[in-house]
């Protein structure tokens, strides 16, 4: 990508399940400030720009993007909210910061997910309201119809999948964001309550709360503002057809084609040598084996073989979600996307401690904006700037 | 130019031209209040309206909050405020939100507590005044439920009326 | 780079606006796609990007709108975002599309707004009973009503302001209307029919609010080197702004928009106008009550503090007049689908500075038009400039 843009600040709070003595504001208020002060910057009143990734009904508030500003100091500033992963929110303030309007552009994404008491009933109402939602199925069942047949075409196994829920909550045991590290067996994971054949209850994520800033900058405030800005390469998303009914479950071309995007603007001609590590969507087990064959870092079907032979592991040649992912830390829903990016930029600084790989040049982080959507999106994070 | 979009009318629902489904959102919530929303609802509990002092903007402000959203410090002091004020605007409503009429009008305001600085208003309703007598820059008081009454939410001020 | 005049408007197209559509929400989107498509003869395979605007998620009814409008908005396996900043939204989201463009990233994109406010059941201002903030308002019960009736009579009482000069706007508007193909409630009407109509919460009465409406608008932006080969006429983005004020609105002087200001000034600055009061020929304030145009012209500097209704008054922003202000009809007359009425804005611009507004046309060569929405707890200003 031309016209380089960095990170520069992160900023967050530590998840967990219940965060009961803060307000949401309170929250963001925290992951802002540190955010600011990791990005060496001066004062708020520097930045041009801000980016919240919000929905209303996660929220409970009709246009909440009108809550949006004083937290992040953003009062009397240019700020507006996507609806999408916060790697959305990364991918609006990069296109911001190149047209030269903006230098300095905030991103933020939080989840509050505890103070929303009918999860599965909002998911549901995102159900096409003709022809799915009288149906009255849990929308978790979407996903099982696609893990059914991702195994089906794909020829990977449950075993597989038990086997990608067994790293990442190993995975977690080395992050101090964790919130749900376990050491389980192959037998554990798929012995555990069936809840959406053949999803079992502990291949997929718990929703914990937590907040996420980030300050972007231009190549120019960047080099100035932090000895390490971590460079944003390229990024890629790319909407699949929301009807149940035309989508493409056999190639998960939102996956794809999100990839192929950010790859070209990145000059990335192979992802399989030219990508160090890798932070995946994992919101259900086998999304992180069928992201990754779409992403075409595997060839279709090869995934689940690699990872018996430890090739994603943290020593493996293509580490993935050493952080933990969301089944090791748990799911923020759209601010999962700041998980990702935070591992990413430990990684590159070379500030992972514990679980700092050896080889750590360039990353790729991929949201999933969960069950019943198609919407993903590619970033791929650098140490070096174009 | 020719435009597309067909406008429906009552009758064509009335006799099975346009069929619809109907469903109805299964959203509940319960929002943490965090630590300034906590406490200023804890005061309206014990009858005293609450707000916050930032010292670098020399500024009082409610509802509060723990920090600054102008200067991002959280450098603050609570203070006690006054259940008097004046009404910054206020609007005499005759519908309910469905677009029916109301028996008796509502009477929302912006009333600027005593003691907030200059400017510094809540949202609330008034009572016990004809409409036709409520003015811009009138001095009014709250009128509190009663203490078994008092929840720890903003209704336990019942209404405000003129001093 | 700097973004001005990189970025053109290429087509544009809408639907009728109604009070209750018998298509679907997508198929509001497709309709306006395909109108906007078809102006500009181009195809779907001609995009390299989608943009969405719509308010509320409860008026249709859907959680995560964005992603079930995204097929019928035309961005099947294409990169497509979702933006909002409320009833700003409709003059954001062609800002979102520049941006897309201008970043270099993309050469087209199509921008699509929606809303389908009938879906919500009784009526669909219930859907923003839950605008309020959720702990120190919500529990007393506020309809959307109260807080312009507030922001009005602040207004009203800080420059001595009539209702009957407000009710200037409300006749100028729904009488610009009937010209459009796509109103909803435009209509002869006299200023002792406004001043006269019910009252629903005083100083707001009946014909001074916008109605709530269905309908979709659509446009299709492109870089220097296409638009050029798409169009003869190309309308260029020459400035854009927005600006959020904070959330504790009751802290704020409800009398001028300063969040306005800052946005317009932004967008002043990038299109190297000086004197908006010379350089801007025809204006598309935000209305969806009668005193938001006069509050918005003068946050956008376009008349001074208080002194907006006298434009109206004289003349000066009827069709005909120095600075026409809403020669579509604006909301009040054409209707108002939240996002989609501050894109109808967009069109109308569009479509006036290509000399193709038919009986709407402004007379003389209007060269730079400015259209403006806002929204959320009387917070936000989105402002684009344009010019042919």
């Amino acid at each position: 990508m031309s016209n380089s843009v960095a990170i520069v600040g992160m900023g967050y709070t530590s998840p967990r399940p219940l965060t009961p003595e803060v307000s949401y504001k309170e929250m963001i208020y925290e992951a802002a400030i540190k955010a600011y002060h990791d990005a060496n910057l001066p004062s708020h009143k520097d930045i041009d720009g801000f980016v919240t990734c919000a929905e209303d009904f996660i929220e409970g508030t009709s246009i909440f993007d009108e809550y949006t500003p004083d937290q992040l100091g953003g009062v009397q500033k240019p700020m507006h909210t996507i609806t999408g992963d916060l790697l959305h929110g990364i991918a609006t303030a990069v296109m911001n910061i190149q047209t030269g309007q903006q230098d300095i552009v905030v991103v933020e994404a939080h989840s509050k997910l505890s103070n929303v008491k009918s999860l599965d009933h909002i998911t549901h109402y995102a159900t096409d309201p003709i022809l799915t939602r009288p149906l009255n199925v849990n929308p978790h069942a979407f996903a099982a119809l696609d893990m059914q047949r991702f195994l089906h075409v794909s020829k990977n196994t449950l075993k597989h999948c038990a086997e990608v829920v067994i790293k990442n909550k190993r995975n977690a045991f080395k992050n101090d964001l964790s919130c749900h590290a376990q050491n389980l067996t192959v037998q554990e994971v798929l012995d555990s309550e069936e809840t959406f054949r053949p999803l079992t209850h502990l291949q997929k994520a718990s929703p914990v709360d937590g907040a996420f800033v980030f300050v972007l900058a231009n190549a120019k405030k960047a080099k100035k503002l932090n000895k390490k800005p971590i460079w944003i390469r390229g990024c890629g998303w790319i909407s699949d057809s929301p009807s149940l009914e035309t989508r493409a479950w056999d190639t998960c071309d939102y996956a794809k084609l999100s990839g192929q995007m950010a790859y070209r603007q990145a000059k990335i001609k192979n992802p399989k040598t030219q990508i160090d590590f890798f932070e995946i969507d994992d919101t259900y087990a086998f999304k992180e084996l069928q992201h990754l064959e779409a992403l075409g870092i595997y060839d279709k079907g090869k995934s689940g073989n690699a990872l018996l032979n430890g090739a994603l592991d943290p020593d493996g040649a293509m580490p993935t979600n050493v952080s933990g992912g969301t089944l090791g830390v748990g799911t923020f829903h759209d601010a999962s996307g700041g998980l990702r990016t935070v591992e990413m930029i430990k990684q590159l600084r070379g500030e992972a401690g514990p679980r700092q790989l050896k080889k750590a040049n360039t990353g790729l982080a991929f949201s999933w904006r969960g069950v019943p959507t198609t919407s993903g999106i590619t970033v791929i994070y650098s140490r070096k700037g174009a | 130019m020719n435009l597309k979009g067909t406008p429906l009318k009552g009758k064509d629902f009335e006799n099975g031209h346009v069929l619809t489904t109907k469903s109805r959102s299964n959203a509940f919530y319960a929002w943490d209040t965090g630590q300034g929303i906590g406490k200023y609802l804890q005061g309206l509990k014990e009858g005293k309206i609450l707000g916050t002092y930032c010292k670098k903007c020399d500024r009082t402000v409610v509802p509060p909050r723990v920090f600054c959203e102008l200067c991002m410090g959280s450098n603050i002091e609570w203070r006690v405020l006054k259940d008097t004020g004046r009404i910054n605007t206020f609007s005499i409503c005759y519908v309910n939100w469905d677009a029916s009429r109301v028996e008796h009008p509502h009477l929302p305001a912006v009333i600027e507590i005593d003691g907030a600085t200059k400017g510094h208003g809540i949202m609330h309703v008034l009572d016990e005044v004809a409409p036709k007598d409520i003015k811009i820059g009138m001095k009014v008081k709250a009128v509190w439920k009663r203490k078994e009454e008092r929840k720890g939410d903003i209704t336990d001020i019942q209404y405000w009326k003129p001093l | 780079m700097s973004g001005k005049d990189e970025v053109a408007i290429v087509g544009a197209g809408m639907t009728k606006f109604m009070r209750r559509a018998k298509e679907t929400p997508k198929e509001l989107c497709f309709e306006a796609v395909r109108a906007a498509l078809d102006s500009a003869e181009m195809t779907l395979d001609d995009i390299d990007c989608v943009i969405h605007g719509t308010a509320p998620d409860a008026f249709d009814g859907i959680h995560m709108k964005g992603e079930y409008l995204s097929d019928g908005s035309g961005a099947f396996k294409k990169p497509y975002m979702r933006g909002y900043v409320g009833g700003g939204t409709g003059v954001f989201s062609p800002i979102q599309g520049w941006y897309h463009i201008a970043s270099g990233q993309f050469e087209t994109a199509l921008v699509v707004c929606e809303e389908k406010m009938s879906s919500f059941q009784p009526h669909p201002q219930g859907a923003f009973l839950t605008i309020f903030d959720n702990m120190t308002e919500r529990p007393l019960k506020p309809n959307l009503l109260w807080i312009f009736a507030l922001e009005m009579n602040r207004y009203m009482q800080t420059y001595g302001i009539t209702i009957e000069d407000i009710a200037h706007v409300s006749v100028k508007n729904k009488n610009n209307a009937i010209k459009h193909p796509a109103a909803q409630l435009g209509k002869e009407i006299t200023l002792e029919e406004v001043v006269n109509s019910e009252v629903l919460a005083w100083p707001v009465h009946r014909e001074m609010v916008s109605p709530t409406s269905d309908g979709a608008c659509a446009v299709i932006l492109a870089n220097k080197k296409r638009a050029k080969k798409i169009t003869p006429k190309p309308i260029w983005i020459s400035g854009v702004g927005w600006n959020l004020d904070t959330s504790y609105w009751t802290n704020r002087d409800l009398a001028y928009p300063q969040y306005v200001e800052n946005a317009a000034r932004l967008a002043y600055k990038m299109a190297g106008i000086k004197e908006p009061k010379k350089q801007i020929n025809i204006v598309e304030p935000y209305d969806p009550f009668a005193y938001k145009e006069c509050h918005h012209l003068e946050g956008l500097l376009l008349a001074d503090k208080g002194k907006a209704p006298q434009l109206a008054i004289d003349g000066v922003t009827q069709r005909t007049g120095n600075m026409p202000s809403c020669p579509s009809g604006g909301l009040l007359g054409v209707g108002n689908p939240i996002a989609a009425a501050g894109l109808m804005k967009v069109c109308e611009l569009f479509w006036q500075l290509r000399g193709e507004a038919e009986a709407r046309q402004v007379p003389g060569k209007p060269k730079y038009g400015l259209a403006q929405a806002w929204g959320d707890l009387m917070q936000v200003g989105t402002v684009i400039i344009v010019r042919n």
